[in-house]
């Protein structure tokens, strides 16, 4: 684990290209070049803006929809659960590469479902993908769409763990659905509301095949994210070395998060 | 990503888990108006639809001719079902190839992970020596890397074994996930430690107990491991991209991104597109919900995305 960890690092000082792939020590040391030029890069500003914008929309919309619906399927109802489990949770199983293939033909402007969907109701569907604006936001979507099972699963194990006597003493009490859900389900799950924003956090921060196969980073560079940037630089122009430095970066930030949510769930079991 | 932030001990027997409806519920349940109920399935069988949508559009489309896909207004349900779409495809791309590749690249991944693993997660639960929770905190930080760290020296580190467009550059980064590790050593936590003392005592020696008293005992946390090994094999993109230029060494998500990405657009339409989803999504489908159980256990027991 350390090994690639300092590889990484390591390379991001030189000016690793192609043909290091077979001399990798013939590489040049330049210090914090690549990284002075990272912070001077649009393109790579762009897609961490990009990353951060899937983040903090794409986060909380699939963690707060896991919870409602592990919510409603642990205490709403009582018949089909599984079911309603293994429907929700399919789509987290199923090839991401397949299923933005489909979300592509899904969301085309002329023969996708969601066209068809605007034409049975007289109105024509904006091009999503090829928007500048709508881009992002139906990547989102995506991403919400199959991501929401693994947090509904983390919840439902979590909302299994509170004795139903908490419960029934809060009913007893007169409190209403409202006030049990605010009062304390969301108080009990803290622990594994924080553990399923974190790991949806990382997940998304590393997103990749999304905008590789939907819109290859466009419409002018609108759904360009750091990893995709990184392997274009990498992989596509063999900037290797530069590309370690963007892979830094975004190390450095999955690690700050990782770390604030140990540090949260320690005061949170003081 | 971690022991502490992990909702339950994955050595939880997993009978424990979620999942089935219990018999009764609690007396509370009774009183609540039953409007609520049909409120709650409604919504329910709405997100449901919502879900499914995508999955029922690139099955429904998989079967269109090229009129009904591109027909306004639109046709939901084909009229003529059609094979055409997935004949085009297989003209197009040579998917068993592809097919053959994925599944002996998932095949050998998840059998290297078995062994090495179980291995692994032995000697940290069950053997004492020097450095074995410095091991352990290793593992627990791989858990936290991110894989897409790891690339670029990778694909350096492969070059320079000429293992780029080979099987064993597919595999070998993949063999042994810290996941796996972390995941054999809490389940084998939970073994007695009498029992290995006792077959030592007589005389079985670290092999004998390993194969013949450890792994059978552990077999539910085998199952998991390989249903998530496997899993994520067949859907991993990102470095089979990478380890590969030869297009006979493609798996299948990369041989469909290729495609669906081709710039020329020599790529199909959507119907051969959609057929082509079909193909590889039906598999994961079937085995995910043959086997349901496993996978929602595994996820909660160890919080694995």
């Amino acid at each position: 684990m350390a090994v690639p960890i300092l590889a990484t690092l390591a390379m991001s000082f030189t000016d690793f290209g192609l043909r290091n792939v077979t001399r990798p020590f013939d590489a040049n040391f330049i210090g914090f070049e690549n990284y002075v030029k990272l912070f001077n890069d649009d393109k790579f500003l762009t897609s961490l803006f990009n990353t951060a914008y899937f983040v903090v929309v794409g986060v909380p919309l699939t963690v707060f929809l896991g919870l409602v619906v592990a919510v409603l399927l642990n205490n709403g109802i009582d018949r089909a659960r599984t079911f309603f489990r293994v429907g929700f949770y399919a789509p987290v199983v199923t090839t991401i590469v397949a299923v933005a293939v489909v979300w592509r033909f899904v969301l085309d402007p002329s023969d996708g479902l969601v066209a068809a969907l605007f034409s049975e109701v007289g109105l024509t569907a904006p091009d999503f993908l090829g928007s500048e604006t709508l881009a992002m936001p139906s990547m989102i979507a995506m991403a919400v769409w199959r991501n929401l099972g693994t947090v509904m699963v983390l919840f439902i194990a979590g909302l299994q763990a509170i004795p139903t006597e908490v419960r029934e003493a809060a009913r007893l009490d007169g409190a209403g659905l409202w006030q049990e859900f605010r009062r304390i389900t969301v108080p009990l799950l803290r622990p594994t509301l924080l553990y399923a924003a974190v790991i949806t956090t990382i997940g998304y921060l590393n997103v990749f095949e999304e905008p590789f196969v939907m819109t290859q980073g466009g419409p002018s560079d609108s759904t360009l994210t750091v990893s995709l940037n990184m392997y274009r630089e990498g992989f596509n122009f063999f900037h290797m070395g530069y590309a370690s430095a963007m892979a830094y970066v975004l190390f450095v930030v999955i690690m700050g998060i990782t770390v604030l949510q140990l540090r949260l769930l320690k005061d949170n079991t003081k | 990503m971690s022991a502490t932030s992990t909702p339950g001990a994955v050595a939880t027997a997993p009978s424990q888990r979620p999942g089935t409806p219990e018999p009764d519920r609690p007396a509370g349940r009774r009183t609540r108006p039953s409007k609520k109920r049909i409120l709650v399935y409604a919504l329910l069988a709405l997100g449901l639809l919502i879900m499914s949508a995508p999955f029922l559009w690139m099955v429904l489309s998989a079967f269109k001719t090229p009129g009904e896909l591109t027909a306004s207004p639109p046709v939901w349900i084909p009229t003529e079902w059609t094979l055409d779409n997935f004949r085009d495809l297989l003209d197009k791309l040579d998917l068993p190839l592809y097919f053959m590749n994925s599944v002996i690249v998932a095949v050998l991944v998840t059998m290297s992970n078995l062994v090495f693993c179980s291995m692994l997660g032995y000697a940290l639960a069950k053997l004492n020596f020097v450095g074995r929770n410095k091991i352990f905190v290793l593992v627990l930080g791989a858990l936290m890397v991110p894989g897409n760290l790891m690339l670029l020296p990778l694909f350096v580190l492969m070059s320079r074994m000429r293992l780029i467009d080979s099987y064993a550059g597919l595999v070998l980064p993949f063999a042994a996930g810290a996941f796996g590790v972390f995941l054999m050593r809490q389940f084998m936590q939970s073994i007695p430690d009498e029992l290995l003392e006792a077959a030592r005592m007589d005389g079985a020696g670290e092999w004998y107990i390993f194969w013949r008293i450890v792994m059978p005992l552990v077999k539910p946390a085998l199952a998991t491991l390989s249903i998530f090994t496997l899993l994520g094999s067949w859907n991993n993109f990102v470095w089979p991209l990478i380890a590969t230029n030869d297009p006979d060494k493609y798996t299948l998500p990369v041989a469909l991104a290729t495609f669906a990405t081709d710039p020329n657009k020599a790529g199909g339409s959507n119907g051969m597109l959609m057929a082509g989803s079909f193909l590889i999504v039906l598999p994961v489908l079937v085995v995910f919900i043959a086997l349901q159980r496993h996978f929602t256990q595994g996820i909660a027991t160890a919080g694995m995305k």
